[in-house]
C-alpha cells in the first residue's frame, strides 16, 4: 500500500500538474501482458546460427595449448574463433570515458583468470552441436596459484591476478591503490570519544537473477552494415564498446533494444554482442549468443562482495564524532565497473549523517573470480548495510533508540559534507519521522519536532582542518611481469577451508560508561 | 522451540545518477501531421517504466494528452545518444532531456498557433486535452492537429525539438576525496519487523513499515512497483541469496533457481509505504529517482530486526538460518531484546 505525504514539503511543490503526478497505465503494458512485446530473442532470422563459448575450468592458469582440430571437424560446425580473431582482444569498459586500463580480452590468450572465463567461441548450426563441439575442444592448462581473498591479495607476495594491475588493486590517480577520503581529523577524535567501535561487515556476491539471460542477436545488413538486437542496459555503450573490439566505425552497427527483461546492472557489460558481431562477420549469416541460467549465475558478473571496517567514535549524548572505514570492493579478475563503484562509495561516506570527521579508504581489489560488475545500490548497497548496522550498535551502545539516534546525527541543509559540498534538499530526517509514524513506533517529541530545514549549517557548514598526510605514491613492482605472472608455481593451492561460523559480539551495555571505552570486534586487521 | 519477534530500522539517502565522466542523455520530440508527438530515445525500458515516465514528462511539458505522445526506444539510427539505464539516472537525465526537447517543440507549436490564430504567441495556453486557445478567451482556440497541418503544409514549420541534459564530468580530488559526486539525494527510512525461530534458525518477514523521499512521483504506480519489488530484493539480499555461499571460497555455487534461493510467494509479507516529495531543483518536475535505493534500507533493518528479537549480530550476508542458529548457540541462547 502506498500513501502520498503531500502534506510534507508541500511549500517547495506545485500539485497543479495535468499529466505529472498521475498513475497512467505503462505504455508497453498491452503488450508486456500479452506477449507480443518483442524483446532480442524473438528475432528468429532465417539460416541463423548459435554461439557458445569454451570456458575455462580452473581460477588461474596458463594456457599451454589449445587444440580445436577435433571440434573444427565436428557436425555443424561452421566457425570456430579464438583469441587472436578477435581485432582488439583488450578492452576495459570504462576506457569510453577514459578511466583505466585495458585488461580484460574478449577470449583468453595466453592465461584465464577465473573459472568460465571464455577461451574458444564455436559458431555452429544449433546450439546442441556448438555445445557437442564444445566437448571436443582439449586445452592443457597450467594452474597458477590462486587468491580469492581480498585481503589476501593484498599481501606481499599474493599470486599477481592481472598484469595490467600488477599490485591486485586498481589505480586511482595514476598513483593511488585506492580512493581516499579525508575529512577533519578522525584519529584525534577518536583519540577524545567516549566510546568506539569497531567491526567487521562482508557483503556476499549477488546475482542479478534477470528473467531474462543475457544475450544478442546480429546479422549481416545492407550495404556492410550489422544489425544487432540486444538486451543491453546501455545501448551507445554497447555500440561503441563493439566498434573498439571489432574496430570499425560505430556507425557500422545498427543497435536495437530498449524493451529488456529485467537488469539491475547485469546487462551494461556488453558481453555477448561483440563475439556475436564477430561471428555474424566471419560466417557471413544472422548469429545468436545467448548465455543459459548457469553461465548468467557463475559466469556473467554478479553484484561484487565488499568487506567493510568501520571504526566510530560516539559521545555518551549521542553524537558521532568520528567515522573511519576502509572497504575492499572485490572486482573479481577484471576491472569491469568495480572502479567506479570504490569512487562512488567513497562520496557515500559516512553515510546521511554530519559527522565532522570522517576518514575513508576504498579499494578495488582483483581475485580469481568471475568479474564483479553494477548491480542496483551499486557502490552503495553494502555500506548501507555495514553504516546502518553500525548505527544500531551505536545507539545500542549510549542507551539511544535507534530512530531518535539516527535525527540526532541525520544531515541537514547547509551542512558540510565530507566530500566538501553543501547539503541541500535533504530529508531523511522526515523520513525517519514518517516512517515511525506509520510503524507507531513512538519517538520523544523534540525529535518529531525536529526538520531537515531547521539548524543545519552554521558550524555545521565549516570544512574542518584536514591533517596532511605523508603520502608515499605506489612503488612499481620490484619484479616486471609482462604477460603473466612467472613466479614459480607448480600446483594448484587447495581450496581454503569453509569460513567459521560468525562468532557475533555482544554489544556493550547500556549502562552510562565513565571514561573512554574502547570496542573492537576487529583483532589483527591490518593497519595502512 | 520458541519464535521471537523484533523491529529494526535503517535510514538511508542515494546519489542520483553517475558522477565519471560527465553523465549525458539527449531526447529528440517531433510531431506528425496529425499532430501526435514521437519522443526518439536511446534509452532502456529494463521494466521500470523507463517509456511510460518520459511519456508523461513530455506531454505535460507540451501541454497535449498523454495519449498523443509516443516513446520509441532504443535504436541506435534514430535515437540520439543516452549513457544507458543505470545508477537511477533515467528519470532524471533522460526526464530533463526529454524536458528540454519537448519545450523547444512546444515553442514550435505555440508560434504556429499563433500564426493561424493571428494573435502573439505569449498570449496563448495549451488546456492539455489537444488545444490552444488564448489566455482568458476559450473560444479562441485551434487544435494541435489543425496547428500540425498547418505548420507543415502551410506554414512551413516543423514541430520539433532537441533537448540534453549534461551533468559535467567532476573532478575527484585523490588526496581528501573532495568532489561533486551527485546534484541530488534521495532519502529513505525503512522499519522490519521479522520472526525468528531460535530452534531452526529461520527468519520470517512479519511486515515492513516505510518512508520513501523521491522529489516528486511523477506516476505513483511506478514508483509503487519499484518500491514494492525493491524491497524484496532488500529481503532476498538479506536472508537468501548469493552465488558463492562460502565466500570467499568460491565453490558450490548455484547453477538455478532450484540452487540459487529467493523468497517465494509464501514469505511475503505487508509492506505499508509512504512517499514524500520534497522536490529536486534540478529534476524533472522535481523528480530524483526511486529505482535503486529503495532496497538498500531493507538489508540492514532486517539485520537490526533480528538482533531485536533474539539478541544476535549478523554482520555477514546473506543472514542465512545456519549463522543465525550458530549465533544463537553461541550466546547461549535467544536474548530477546527489549521490544519496540
Amino acid at each position: 500500500m502506498l500513501e502520498l505525504r503531500k502534506d510534507i514539503f508541500a511549500d517547495e511543490r506545485d500539485d497543479n500538474l495535468k499529466e505529472i503526478g498521475k498513475p497512467t497505465q505503462r505504455q508497453d503494458m498491452l503488450g508486456h501482458v500479452t506477449g507480443t512485446s518483442p524483446y532480442f530473442n524473438d528475432h528468429m532470422l532465417q539460416g541463423m546460427l548459435h554461439l557458445k563459448v569454451v570456458r575455462s575450468t580452473h581460477s588461474h592458469a596458463r594456457l599451454r595449448r589449445i587444440d580445436t582440430s577435433e571440434a573444427e571437424r565436428a557436425q555443424g560446425v561452421r566457425r570456430i574463433i579464438r583469441g587472436a580473431d578477435v581485432p582488439v582482444n583488450l578492452n576495459t569498459l570504462l576506457s569510453l570515458i577514459n578511466f583505466g586500463k585495458d585488461d580484460e580480452p574478449s577470449l583468453a590468450v595466453d592465461k584465464v583468470r577465473y573459472k568460465g572465463e571464455p577461451i574458444v567461441a564455436i559458431v555452429a548450426d544449433s546450439e546442441r552441436e556448438a555445445f557437442e563441439a564444445i566437448a571436443k575442444v582439449k586445452i592443457d592448462y597450467e594452474p597458477l596459484a590462486t587468491v580469492f581473498d581480498v585481503e589476501d591479495a593484498l599481501k606481499p607476495g599474493a599470486p599477481v591476478v592481472n598484469e595490467v594491475y600488477p599490485r591486485n588493486t586498481f589505480t586511482y590517480h595514476e598513483t593511488y591503490d585506492r580512493q581516499q577520503l579525508r575529512f577533519g581529523d578522525a584519529d584525534r577524535a577518536l583519540a577524545t570519544a567516549d566510546h568506539v567501535l569497531e567491526q567487521r561487515y562482508q557483503m556476499s556476491p549477488i546475482e542479478h537473477a534477470p528473467t531474462e539471460t543475457n544475450g544478442s542477436i546480429a546479422a549481416p545488413d545492407t550495404n556492410g552494415r550489422y544489425i544487432v538486437y540486444t538486451s543491453t542496459q546501455a545501448l551507445f555503450f554497447s555500440v561503441d564498446t563493439c566498434a573498439k573490439i571489432l574496430d570499425v566505425p560505430s556507425n557500422t552497427f545498427h543497435f536495437i533494444g530498449g524493451t529488456v527483461g529485467g537488469g539491475f546492472g547485469g546487462k551494461v557489460d556488453t558481453l555477448t554482442e561483440p563475439l556475436c558481431i564477430l561471428g555474424a562477420m566471419l560466417t557471413g549469416r544472422p548469429v545468436r549468443y545467448v548465455f543459459g541460467r548457469e553461465e548468467e549465475m557463475q559466469y556473467g558478473p554478479p553484484r561484487g562482495a565488499e568487506r567493510i571496517y568501520i571504526k566510530d567514535g560516539v559521545m555518551r549524548d549521542g553524537r558521532i564524532v568520528a567515522r573511519n572505514i576502509r572497504a575492499y570492493f572485490d572486482s573479481g579478475a577484471y576491472t569491469r565497473l568495480s572502479s567506479y563503484a570504490a569512487v562512488k562509495c567513497a562520496a557515500h561516506l559516512p553515510g546521511p549523517y554530519t559527522i565532522p570527521n570522517v576518514h575513508g579508504d576504498v579499494y578495488c581489489v582483483f581475485t580469481n573470480r568471475t568479474p564483479a560488475t553494477a548491480m542496483r545500490g551499486f557502490g552503495v548497497t553494502a555500506m548501507d548495510f555495514a553504516i546502518e548496522c553500525q548505527m544500531d550498535k551505536l545507539a545500542h551502545l549510549v542507551g539511544m533508540d535507534p530512530m531518535e539516534f539516527r535525527i540526532l546525527n541525520a544531515y541537514r541543509d547547509g551542512d558540510m559534507k565530507a566530500h566538501r559540498r553543501e547539503a541541500k534538499n535533504t530529508a531523511l530526517i522526515e523520513c525517519v519521522q514518517v516512517a515511525a509514524e506509520k510503524a507507531k513506533w513512538p519517538i520523544r517529541e523534540e525529535f518529531r519536532r525536529m526538520s531537515s530545514r531547521k539548524d543545519g549549517g552554521g558550524a555545521r557548514a565549516a570544512i574542518p582542518a584536514t591533517p596532511p598526510e605523508s603520502h608515499a605514491p605506489v612503488a612499481a613492482p620490484s619484479q616486471q611481469r609482462t604477460t603473466y605472472d612467472r613466479a614459480p608455481v607448480a600446483t594448484r593451492e587447495p581450496p581454503p577451508p569453509p569460513p567459521p561460523p560468525s562468532s557475533p559480539t555482544p554489544p556493550r551495555p547500556n549502562a552510562p560508561s565513565h571514561g573512554a571505552t574502547r570496542f573492537s570486534s576487529v583483532f589483527g586487521t591490518r593497519r595502512r | 522451540m520458541t519464535r521471537h519477534r523484533g523491529r529494526g530500522i535503517a535510514s538511508i539517502n542515494y546519489p542520483i545518477g553517475m558522477n565519471l565522466g560527465g553523465d549525458p542523455s539527449q531526447a529528440l520530440v517531433h510531431s506528425n501531421p496529425s499532430g501526435k508527438f514521437t519522443v526518439a530515445l536511446s534509452s532502456i525500458d529494463l521494466g521500470q517504466g523507463m517509456k511510460s515516465v518520459t511519456r508523461q514528462i513530455c506531454a505535460e511539458t507540451l501541454g497535449v494528452p498523454v495519449e498523443d505522445v509516443y516513446v520509441d526506444t532504443a535504436d541506435s539510427d534514430t535515437g540520439p545518444h543516452c549513457m544507458g539505464s543505470f545508477a537511477s539516472r533515467g528519470t532524471h537525465r533522460v526526464g530533463n532531456a526529454v524536458m528540454a526537447a519537448a519545450r523547444e517543440a512546444r515553442g514550435v507549436m505555440m508560434e504556429a498557433a499563433a500564426e493561424e490564430l493571428e494573435v502573439n504567441a505569449a498570449d496563448l495556453e495549451t488546456d492539455g486535452r489537444g488545444n490552444i486557445h488564448v489566455k482568458g478567451a476559450p473560444h479562441r482556440s485551434i487544435s494541435t492537429k489543425d496547428v500540425a497541418i498547418a505548420a507543415q503544409f502551410k506554414q512551413g514549420k516543423t514541430i520539433s525539438g532537441r533537448g540534453i541534459f549534461l551533468v559535467p564530468l567532476s573532478n575527484v580530488d585523490p588526496e581528501t576525496g573532495e568532489m561533486s559526486p551527485a546534484t541530488c539525494y534521495a532519502h529513505a527510512c525503512m522499519v522490519a519487523e521479522v520472526e525468528v525461530d531460535d530452534e531452526t534458525g529461520e527468519v520470517a518477514m512479519v511486515r515492513m513499515d516505510s518512508a520513501y523521499e523521491l522529489g516528486r512521483a511523477l506516476n505513483p504506480r511506478l514508483v509503487e512497483q519499484q518500491l514494492v519489488g525493491g524491497a524484496w530484493m532488500g529481503v532476498s539480499h538479506a536472508l537468501y541469496e548469493t552465488p558463492e555461499p562460502y565466500y570467499p571460497d568460491p565453490s558450490h555455487g548455484p547453477r538455478d533457481f532450484v540452487e540459487y534461493l529467493m523468497p517465494g510467494p509464501g514469505d511475503i509479507c505487508p509492506h505499508d509505504i509512504a512517499v514524500l516529495e520534497r522536490p529536486a531543483p534540478d529534476g524533472p518536475f522535481g523528480a530524483k529517482g526511486p529505482g535503486e535505493m529503495c532496497a538498500n534500507p531493507v538489508l540492514p533493518a532486517v539485520a537490526n530486526a533480528i538482533f531485536n528479537a533474539v539478541g544476535v549480530r549478523i554482520d555477514d550476508l546473506p543472514i542465512t538460518p545456519e549463522k543465525v542458529l550458530r549465533a544463537i548457540k553461541a550466546q547461549g541462547g535467544a536474548r530477546p531484546q527489549a521490544r519496540r
